[in-house]
């Protein structure tokens, strides 16, 4: 995947009246993004680090000043709901991470298995959910998990017997052993993404080493486990790198079912949530500033621990890496 | 290989494996989608089935029957041990009188037993007046105008700057260029809360928070994904006809716009579907930019206004939610190979 690994490839420089017109007509060519990289990136970067040492609130903007790192010490030492929300961040991919990976990885193996009939028909309908607006699916699955009138609970009670129903039945959003997987749930409608890019993985693996594998007689735990998810690990890299970014930022699904109150009992106030909160809500940017950057800087140790990581399991069979 | 039973030939196997783990991917299809079919049939229901204990899962209305000028609910009545629906004419506490709307000249039908014990006898019937009243109580016409002009204006932008850039990192050779390239890469992953704040104080200061332009200038500008999707698609396309055109005398763009653009049409097209639903389904953005200005709001904005103006009205709401729903839908089912091969092309290249 060129995503992660460099090319190779070192193209010889040209020179003279061809690599002149090469890098002038490569630079017009970039124009746009150099323009935009400059002034959407660089230095809204740089600034968000001068914005979180200063007390700016954009209710009263006249009140500017300068403060240190004192918005640093309050976010890292006085204020609890910072840590808090970092950590049900935390605890909520442990759990979303996992599931969602895992419903993709066996989607994909039932589209690409040979048994099973209307592939095409079943990968739509897999995929259909991810077309629908995230808003209009929260509240589709609010309903559907709605403690007294959602078809999961009067399922699981009529049909299969368990008591869903009622005080002591299964309170989807407000109890805190559920709530995970509810929000998992709803981003499970999503998985048409991480299923075709699994699939695609699937299908690159070489049939021949099924062949020869099924000559010495293994099964299909066995093909799996020593051909299958080895050769589509590049794969799956990229799918926990891109996972796991995303979850930093987490903050529709519980936006959209609470506005940010963290209910059940702070479950919900993920740092991509209090982030908006103080930012946007209280209007407190300098402060936000440094909710910004500590996902800024969680997100990108996460990466480089994956990324150091991805030497001792990640197979790329080209010999890259 | 699973182990083969020595009653089945390896043909028989085979055909019993594949009903097996088709009807196994069927049944996870069904779990997977059953919210969906949820959604459609409370939109369906009436206020009053919403408000009833015990009302049927599919859209119903109670089953009336009138009888001499005076209308009648129709209950089921166990009578000796058919079960029947029949209409209460009289009721007791301990027996009851009943008509069998089928046959109302046999008359009265009198029955033991406490009738509010008995179920009600319900009929399906779909009501389609709650899509009409989001449609007007959420002002979807013009939330649709509003998302329509965000997501047609920031696709042109998006596609136009894109594919320029991601030419110039196919195509030529300059200093740098892996270098840059790598931080096209960055920008896809740098979580977007870290420039966000500068930006908007930015929006804030020049007076454009509250209109779309925040949302829409930005996307000129060349995103990375965008540019990465491209970029991996035109270094697939033989150079041999851009070098026969550059023999004839055609120039740069001309190279660009007429050799290798055409070639590219699958990824363009993928291109385009990809950035017009992530406007389209854009929330946050709108959300914080759009923020008190209800009459600029896109379709996500609105309807999470409606879900707090509607929260106990769940049918509304779902009408709502899949109204909301329905373009995307429908676009898809129009346009799936193209979209799903951008997601392969974007996932997996080598």
């Amino acid at each position: 995947m060129t995503f992660f690994s460099p090319s190779a490839r070192n193209s010889t420089r040209r020179s003279g009246r061809i690599g002149k017109e090469q890098r002038r007509w490569g630079f017009a060519f970039l124009t746009p993004w150099l323009i935009g990289i400059v002034l959407f990136y660089l230095v809204p970067f740089v600034a968000s680090f001068w914005f979180s040492l200063v007390d700016f609130n954009l209710a009263n903007p006249e009140d500017t000043h300068y403060v240190g790192f004192r918005n640093w010490q309050r976010a890292i030492f006085e204020d609890p709901n910072v840590w808090e929300s970092f950590s049900v961040t935390f605890a909520f991919a442990a759990i979303s991470l996992p599931l969602g990976l895992g419903l993709a990885l066996m989607l994909a193996l039932l589209l690409n298995s040979k048994s099973v009939r209307g592939k095409a028909l079943f990968r739509t309908l897999f995929y259909m959910p991810t077309m629908i607006p995230l808003v209009a699916a929260v509240f589709i699955w609010t309903g559907v998990l709605n403690e007294q009138t959602g078809w999961v609970n009067l399922i699981l009670e009529n049909v299969f017997g368990i008591q869903a129903l009622g005080v002591n039945g299964l309170r989807w959003f407000a109890n805190t052993r559920l709530i995970y997987f509810s929000l998992t749930f709803i981003g499970l409608w999503g998985v048409g993404n991480t299923m075709l890019i699994t699939l695609a993985g699937l299908q690159s693996v070489p049939t021949d080493l099924y062949e020869a594998s099924e000559l010495d007689g293994a099964g299909f735990f066995q093909q799996l486990w020593y051909i299958t998810l080895p050769m589509i690990s590049p794969v799956l890299f990229y799918n926990i790198v891109l996972g796991v970014i995303g979850l930093m930022q987490y903050f529709l699904v519980p936006w959209v079912l609470n506005g940010g109150s963290g209910f059940p009992d702070g479950w919900t106030n993920f740092a991509g949530v209090y982030f908006f909160v103080q930012s946007f809500k209280f209007f407190n940017m300098g402060y936000g500033s440094v909710i910004a950057w500590l996902i800024f800087l969680i997100a990108l140790i996460l990466t480089l621990v994956l990324f150091g990581s991805a030497r001792y399991w990640v197979y790329y069979a080209g010999g890259e890496n | 290989m699973a182990t083969q039973d020595s009653f089945l030939s390896i043909k028989q196997w085979n055909i019993l494996r594949s009903i097996g783990l088709t009807l196994f991917t069927l049944v996870v299809l069904i779990i997977f989608l059953l919210p969906l079919g949820y959604g459609v049939m409370t939109s369906l229901k009436t206020d009053s089935q919403l408000g009833t204990i015990g009302a049927p899962w599919y859209p119903a209305s109670p089953f009336v029957f009138e009888y001499e000028g005076k209308e009648y609910d129709v209950y089921e009545v166990e009578i000796d041990g058919s079960l029947l629906e029949l209409a209460l004419v009289k009721k007791g506490r301990e027996a009851s009188e009943f008509i069998d709307p089928n046959n109302p000249e046999a008359g009265i039908i009198a029955w033991e037993g406490r009738w509010r014990q008995l179920e009600q006898a319900w009929f399906f019937d779909p009501v389609w007046e709650n899509f009409i009243t989001a449609w007007n109580t959420i002002d979807f016409p013009r939330l649709l105008g509003n998302t329509m002009f965000y997501a047609v204006l920031s696709t042109i932008g998006a596609v136009a700057s894109a594919s320029l850039v991601a030419y110039g990192f196919a195509r030529y050779d300059f200093p740098g260029r892996s270098s840059l390239f790598m931080l096209v890469m960055a920008t896809i992953i740098l979580p977007p809360s870290v420039t966000l704040i500068p930006t908007y104080a930015f929006f804030h200061r020049i007076g454009w928070v509250g209109t779309w332009w925040p949302l829409i200038v930005p996307q000129f500008f060349a995103n990375g994904y965008n540019v990465f999707l491209l970029r991996q698609f035109f270094m697939g396309i033989p150079r041999a006809l851009d070098e026969a055109a550059m023999i004839d005398g055609a120039g740069h763009f001309r190279i660009f716009w007429s050799i290798v653009l055409p070639q590219a049409r699958p990824a363009l097209l993928a291109v385009t579907l990809f950035h017009f639903f992530f406007a389209w389904n854009d929330f946050f953005g709108p959300l914080i930019y759009l923020a008190g200005n209800p009459d600029s709001y896109p379709i996500t904005v609105g309807l999470d206004g409606f879900k707090g103006l509607y929260e106990q009205m769940d049918n509304l709401i779902q009408a709502a939610s899949l109204t909301a729903a329905f373009i995307p839908l429908l676009v898809f089912f129009f346009a799936q190979r193209v979209f799903m091969q951008g997601v392969v092309i974007t996932g997996v290249e080598k």
